[in-house]
């Protein structure tokens, strides 16, 4: 009886499976490419497949009569179609349309380097890369100067890029300028940059074509975006022969706010005794440093961020004068610097953001250059071409600004974005006797448009309008870039934008009666990206107009260009546990400016200029070993000298190729509760002679090579950090 | 009367077939998933899933284990794009959060998917994945703070931390203990509800002595 029970139920079985159904078919997106592992069900039911790597699919069902079949992927929109399930088999052909996401979308990155964590794709730089990088000494700009379009200037600070001169880039820190971001300058020798890269969570280098957001700066701007909340509490403490530091960073328990403060002093006593230094130093460099901190998160997932920094410096040092070797040029500096910003990031609900920055900077240095004899008193020789380099000067820097950004999300992840700053600049300078006072109020507004057409066209539009009360001018300056997925994460980006800038204080302490300067970009660019490699082509023409001249009048009537093709290549891939990047720049350029007899190429260009930046990190013995190598061709310089009415060159060469191989090894260990990092690091270990240029003297008889104050820069130091890891309170509390 | 009982009890037998569609599917889904050897396998149990997950609208289970071997075949293929796996994965447990918001087992998919990401370039996304991964257990924790898992997972991830960045053994081994000891009490709420990690727990515990 039982098994006649079961029989009927057999039946219905063999029944069901002689009914099973057949459903095959392709899945594509909607420009024909194959999409694998997309799925394909009968909507409502389990039977179904997934289509393999030739865009096939093909599966078994019970299901009888009208249906739908749904085919989805992520990053699609599914797709359903209507069909009627009978005994034949059904052949069905999706074609998927892609979703606009930002994830995916194009970025538009002519001329930009993006690095941080904002967009994976993007990312070139971290805050881990630039102090791991060999001889770089953790300075932000020296490792910016391993990427394409910077030259390897080493006489003094700040970024020539493509041509430009160091003024021509701007730092911006949260959207605002930065005034002074860099140490007082000393002739012939770069200074560092004042701001710690572990403040920044995103660095974008934009070597030209740059958003309309950002403006008075012909050739580049160095955009810095500050960290937000950190992610645990912690002590520090930093211990080398030339500098000792503390700091302390609290995040409250709720992880919603945070403060730090940090200390630091610098002496290079020790140091000197040890490491000999060609210039007579009389003053021993020193330096004091603070900072303090908030950050606040708003309610609606804002942010208010709060830094400070008050730093002084001084410095004195000696070298023998060119004109009169018997005598010697006795150079004194002392610095002092504050700077503040306050920032502002807030959803304001539909759609609509706010960045609003408010920054105050006031720089106050005083320097001194005195003609001295042997025995180091001052002397007057009758000479005015010696006697007339004794100066006593004093400069005061401020600036106070406010700009407010805010960003409209349309349709899809469009965006539209305006606002507008305003600048208030005070400086002053008294050189000996005179003294000269500049007060510029400078306005800008500008607007521009992310617009995502599909996830493969992107165009950027914008335009910006400034005005200067100190030259009395305004300009419009249009900026557009458009970029174009190629797939297999290749894309080409174009770029186009007018810049302007105002003459430098030196030149407008003798005459306001300037105009702007102005550079057009025109750039292309192709960059492929995938997870762990990197390879970037850029190429661009800038043409410069409006330049200043001083020689036969303060004017705008200088002139140049500039042309060149880049590239970049980083791979952590291709060598286990081994992250390298090459890049090279060739550069073709040329202006007429300042007392130039005519169009030459500046005395800051080289003509090919490369690097290779190689980082390995052993885990077993818990030691990262970082290499860079930089080459520069020669560069032109020239003593131009008045004959008549006109500068004439009077001599003029190439200085030999720059050649600096930096190393620096980093040592992870625990010190009682502490963490440790061991720093080492030495520039130029291969001892090779850096010739930057030359000075001449008066006569035009003598010139000598300006170089390195001593050919190696060491470094050893050790940083220690007690952690509050807040990371595991949540799960500490339950152990 | 012999026939009475053979009617009612295949009436009831009947019922049951109906009631354990569900309850079917997901054994057999298991059983894929368990026998899945290739990352084929593994990718067509993940699809199983899902389309069951679609078809119930009010289960979380399957769209849990769909998302669970999506992830796996993340690390059985050793050439998968993580990131793809990643988003794929993240969209499932998505999809589940919005019938089951709030689960602890969730949470700690979301972190094992975030660590994941995290190892393309461990040196560079630490700080990115690595808060997410934390964020995920933070939440995890408060769900459910006698999910074993949830220790274990953190156990893993502290013992693959170098030591200067606050992980290392000593640190790990007290974190599978206690999740070895939770594990004890652990029951799973049906026979298809997260109940794997204790043999893991116990193999790493055993590495870190």
């Amino acid at each position: 009886m039982k098994q006649f029970a079961i029989l009927p139920f057999l039946f219905l079985m063999a029944g069901w499976a002689s009914a099973q159904m057949r459903v095959t078919g392709t899945v594509k997106d909607n420009r024909g490419h194959i999409l694998a592992g997309a799925s394909v069900v009968v909507k409502g039911s389990y039977d179904g497949g997934v289509s393999d790597s030739t865009g096939h699919f093909s599966f078994k069902t019970f299901e009888k009569g009208a249906q739908t079949v749904v085919a989805s992927n992520v990053g699609y929109k599914s797709m359903e179609l209507p069909v009627t399930l009978g005994t034949e088999t059904v052949d069905l052909a999706f074609s998927l349309k892609e979703e606009v996401s930002e994830l995916k979308a194009v970025t538009v990155t002519a001329g930009s380097f993006e690095a941080g964590d904002k967009k994976r794709a993007a990312t070139v730089l971290s805050s881990l890369d630039v102090v791991t990088t060999g001889g770089a000494n953790a300075d932000i700009s020296a490792v910016v100067k391993t990427l394409p379009g910077a030259q390897q200037v080493g006489e003094q600070e700040g970024l020539f890029v493509r041509g430009g001169a160091g003024y021509e880039t701007k730092q911006f820190i949260d959207g605002t300028l930065v005034n002074n971001p860099y140490f007082s300058s000393v002739p012939d020798l770069a200074q560092r940059g004042r701001f710690s890269p572990f403040l920044f969570k995103g660095t974008v280098f934009s070597t030209g074509g740059y958003s309309a957001l950002y403006g008075q700066a012909l050739s580049s701007a160095l955009i810095l975006e500050s960290i937000d909340i950190p992610e645990r509490s912690e002590a520090q403490a930093s211990i080398s022969p030339i500098f000792l530091g503390a700091g302390l960073q609290e995040i409250a328990k709720d992880k919603k706010s945070s403060w730090g403060m940090q200390y630091g002093y610098t002496n290079l006593v020790a140091y000197f005794a040890i490491v000999k230094q060609k210039p007579d130093y009389f003053t021993i460099p020193e330096f004091h440093a603070g900072d303090a901190n908030f950050r606040i998160r708003t309610k609606k997932g804002g942010i208010i961020k709060y830094y400070t920094t008050l730093a002084t410096n001084k410095l004195g040092l000696r070298r023998p004068n060119i004109d009169d070797p018997s005598l010697k040029n006795a150079f004194g500096l002392s610095n002092t610097n504050w700077y503040q910003n306050l920032s502002w990031r807030e959803n304001l609900g539909s759609g609509w953001k706010m960045n609003l920055g408010l920054s105050y900077s006031t720089d106050h240095t005083s320097f001194t250059n005195q003609i001295q004899n042997q025995n180091n008193i001052p002397v007057t020789t009758g000479q005015v071409w010696i006697d007339s380099t004794n100066v006593a000067a004093k400069t005061t820097a401020d600036l106070s600004q406010i700009k407010a950004v805010f960003d409209k999300r349309l349709s899809g992840i469009s965006v539209i974005r305006f606002g507008g700053e305003y600048m208030y600049f005070y400086n002053k300078g008294v050189f000996n006797n005179y003294t000269g006072l500049l007060r510029e109020h400078f306005k800008s507004l500008f607007s521009e448009a992310d617009l995502y057409i599909t996830n493969d066209l992107a165009a950027k539009l914008g335009v910006r309008f400034e005005h200067s009360s100190l030259i009395n001018k305004a300009n419009i300056a249009p900026r557009l870039s458009l970029a174009y997925k190629t797939g297999n994460g290749g894309q080409m980006s174009i770029a186009y934008g007018i810049f302007y800038q105002k003459p430098e204080n030196t030149y407008l302490y003798a005459t306001t009666n300037f105009g702007y300067t102005k550079a057009t970009h025109y750039i292309i660019n192709y960059i492929k990206n995938t997870t762990l490699q990197t390879f970037r082509v850029e190429a661009f023409y800038k043409k410069y107009e409006d330049l200043v001249k001083t020689y036969p009048a303060y004017n705008n009537d200088g002139t140049g260009y500039a042309k060149g093709i880049e590239f970049y290549w980083r791979d952590k891939k291709t060598i286990k546990n081994l992250d390298y990047w090459i890049s090279y720049s060739y550069l073709d350029t040329k202006r007429d400016y300042l007392n130039y007899p005519g169009q030459l190429q500046p005395n800051f260009a080289a003509n090919h200029t490369a690097s290779l930046v190689m980082k390995r990190f052993v885990n077993s013995i818990n030691t990262g070993f970082n290499f860079t190598y930089s080459f520069a061709t020669g560069r032109p310089y020239y003593n131009f000298v008045k004959n008549g009415v006109k500068y004439e060159i009077a001599d003029q060469g190439k200085t030999i190729s720059y050649n600096n191989l930096g190393f620096s090894l980093n040592y992870l260990m625990s010190m009682g509760k502490a963490y440790a990092v061991w720093v080492a690091s030495v520039t130029n270990v291969l001892n090779q002679n850096q010739v930057f240029g030359y000075n001449y003297s008066h006569d035009g008889t003598r010139k000598e090579a300006i170089s390195t104050p001593s050919p190696r820069f060491y470094f050893i130091g050790l940083f220690l950090s007690w952690g509050v890891d807040r990371r595991q309170d949540a799960i500490n509390n339950n152990l | 009367m012999k026939h009475a009982l053979v009617i009612i009890s295949m009436f009831f037998a009947g019922m049951a077939v109906a009631q354990t569609k569900f309850e079917s599917a997901m054994g057999r889904g298991l059983e894929q998933f368990k026998a899945a050897k290739t990352v084929d396998d593994m990718t067509t149990a993940s699809a199983f899933f899902e389309r069951v997950g679609d078809a119930e609208k009010d289960k979380w289970l399957p769209y849990y284990y769909a998302a669970y071997s999506y992830y796996l075949t993340g690390w059985m293929n050793p050439k998968a794009d993580k990131d793809k796996v990643a988003e794929k994965t993240k969209d499932l447990i998505s999809k589940a959060e919005a019938i089951e918001p709030n689960n602890s087992e969730l949470y700690c998919l979301r972190q094992m998917a975030a660590i994941q990401q995290m190892t393309v370039d461990p040196m560079a996304r630490w700080q990115t994945y690595g808060a997410e991964a934390r964020a995920a257990l933070d939440k995890a924790i408060k769900a459910d703070p006698n999910n074993p898992r949830i220790y274990y997972l953190n156990g893993q991830t502290l013992m693959n931390t170098p030591e200067a960045f606050g992980g290392g053994k000593a640190v790990a081994k007290k974190l599978f203990e206690k999740s070895l000891e939770l594990y004890k009490t652990f029951q799973p709420a049906s026979p298809f509800h997260p109940n794997w990690g204790k043999e893991e727990a116990e193999k790493l515990l055993a590495a870190c002595q």
